[in-house]
């Protein structure tokens, strides 16, 4: 076994998701099924090799700090579950 | 007037030669939706008012003796991935089930400057997650080649209009093969360009280092054309590449005399089915009599592709969907407290393969395994990377299968994650080289299934894949079959 029904809790929680009792199983199954067969990668020998995040030779790419028009508050907003006053709304984090 | 199975390039010369008026053209489209999109679905939103609007434009600009260009008036779809400003963008998740976006991605803003009639929104896997469009959260779309087949994945909703004649071309995006194996399974032609060769600005994230938006079209003929709409450089995308788009156009001429086209003997992987195998040899055969060398190639990294694949393309959409919370924009389920809300909402709003590769790419990315399973992976990266920079010292264009198999039945795969994922075999290397690759017909399977040959090209090599496909194509007669669910009834 590659990872535990524990193990699966845990993304599951680092994930913000709650997984019922009875999937946990099946998800702990088919993420083992998956990693079993990336066995292969993890038994490569890659020692000196650089790894690739991304296919493009770009570093920062820069513009001018200039003001331009941008998206307007309202439209910004359109889509939000729950605004008020011009912000987001979200329920209350701090206690008091 | 069943102008539906004609390809753009033909109704465009119809337009320009007063033969048809544009809106006729919407009208003809409109009917064959009605006729067969209930079995198809390959729609998510239909936009018909909207359309029509665009087509009596059109027709007024030719009735005022004005110029038209290429996709003027001709009606097309785009993936539910892609932001249209005003028009809902679900990504056939109920997560963005009614996300209007704010505004376009940069190829709608392309589209739109050269007034196509765009017909809607079509269906595709939950944030492009999966080959076969069955993960949609909304329904699965069908083959038009055989209803009870799917139609690849996850642009299969683009694919199967294209296919069934309810769209003439459409856009879909390519993470690890989302529009070549689509494209392949409706018998259609299907580009994935060079990574930063087409503007990501308003593309919904999957896996931001691979992800590209790309045509799905009849011909390659149409596919040149649609990339010369929408290729080139945007400031809004810092991944875009800096260079000035070529006239796609041009590269369709009938020549490979001389072109090396490399066969890498890894890609003919074991289990790969009889029909697909006899139909791209027989392509290679093709190829060869036309006058191109073929080269055998080693590309021994190739069976790390997968595993590397999975690794980085869920790592990058665990970070890349965390923006879904419930606060800013798409669907919010109330809990208890905040951090409940955002539980509620990400589990009862995502598919279960969405949720699946959110774990595990959480999985890759956590302290203990992400050396393991992450780093590890970016490192076969770049290995799988210098076998196509080694190959392509040696040869032009590489040419291989898009999938081991045809189009297989709704429903034969769903069960078995692992089996899903071992289809992409063909196309996951080229999004993790960020190489251009297009999906040609080269024959069909003994019970009428498409089955598409992989073109591989140097990165910007777009002119050479376009010019071999061609070649292929006009050798051939597999582009003008026309899906059964298209014969006028």
């Amino acid at each position: 076994m590659k990872i535990t029904r524990k193990d699966v809790e845990n993304v599951a929680l680092l994930s913000r998701l709650e997984i019922p009792e009875a999937e946990v199983e099946t998800y702990t199954g088919q993420l083992n099924a998956f990693l079993e067969y990336a066995d292969v990668l993890t038994s490569l020998d890659t020692k000196g090799v650089e790894p690739t995040a991304h296919v493009l030779p770009l570093k920062n790419v820069f513009r001018a700090d200039e003001v331009k028009p941008s998206l307007d508050r309202e439209l910004a907003l359109s889509n939000a579950p729950e605004q008020e006053n011009g912000y987001f709304k979200v329920p209350k984090i701090m206690e008091g | 007037m069943n102008l539906f199975n004609k390809p753009a390039h033909v109704l465009h010369d119809m337009l320009i030669n007063k033969e048809i008026t544009a809106v006729e053209l919407a009208n003809d489209l409109f009917a064959r939706i009605d006729e067969v999109e209930g079995e198809v679905k390959a729609y998510i939103t239909q936009t018909r008012e909207a359309a029509l609007a665009q087509a009596k434009a059109v027709d007024e600009k030719i009735a005022r003796g004005e110029e038209i260009s290429f996709l003027e008036g001709i009606p097309g779809v785009i993936k539910d991935n892609i932001c249209t400003k005003g028009v809902k963008t679900t990504c056939a998740s109920k997560m963005l089930e009614n996300f209007v976006p704010p505004y376009n991605a940069t190829v709608v803003e392309k589209l739109n400057a050269v007034n196509p009639v765009i017909l809607g929104k079509t269906n595709l896997d939950e944030f492009a997650m999966g080959g076969s469009t069955e993960n949609s959260a909304f329904y699965p779309t069908h083959n038009p080649w055989n209803i009870d087949c799917v139609p690849g994945g996850s642009s299969g909703g683009s694919a199967a209009a294209v296919a069934a004649g309810t769209a003439i071309w459409s856009l879909g995006s390519d993470t690890g093969g989302s529009i070549r194996q689509p494209a392949a399974f409706c018998g259609l032609v299907g580009l994935k360009p060079t990574y930063g060769r087409v503007s990501r600005f308003g593309l919904v994230a999957f896996a931001s280092s691979l992800d590209q938006i790309g045509p799905i079209t009849r011909d390659v003929t149409d596919c040149a054309h649609v990339m010369n709409i929408i290729a080139g450089y945007d400031k809004n995308d810092s991944t875009s590449i800096n260079a000035e788009a070529p006239d796609y156009t041009k590269s369709l001429t009938k020549d490979v005399k001389g072109l090396k086209i490399g066969l890498p003997k890894e890609y003919f992987v074991a289990g790969m089915d009889a029909d697909v195998e006899k139909a791209v040899r027989g392509a290679i055969k093709q190829l060869e009599d036309m006058g191109a060398e073929i080269v055998e190639v080693s590309m021994p990294h190739t069976e790390y592709a997968i595993s590397a694949y999975y690794l980085i393309a869920t790592a990058e959409a665990s970070s890349n969907l965390a923006r879904y919370d419930g606060v800013s924009y798409g669907a919010r389920v109330e809990g208890t407290d905040i951090v409940d809300m955002f539980k509620k909402t990400r589990s009862e709003k995502f598919g279960q393969e969405v949720k699946r590769r959110i774990m595990l790419g959480t999985y890759a990315l956590s302290a203990g395994y992400y050396d393991a399973y992450y780093l590890q992976a970016l490192r076969v990266r770049t290995l799988v990377k210098q076998d196509f920079d080694k190959a392509f010292e040696k040869v032009d264009v590489l040419v291989t299968p898009i999938a081991p198999t045809p189009a297989y039945k709704i429903g034969d795969m769903v069960s078995d994650p692992m089996k899903m994922y071992l289809q992409d075999v063909c196309t996951v290397p080229v999004n993790l080289s960020g190489v251009p690759g297009i999906s040609v017909p080269c024959g069909f399977s003994d019970d009428g299934m498409p089955i598409g040959l992989q073109i591989i090209g140097k990165p910007l090599g777009e002119e050479t894949l376009i010019r071999t496909a061609y070649t292929f194509e006009q050798n051939n007669e597999f582009h003008k079959s026309i899906a059964p669910l298209r014969e006028a009834k």
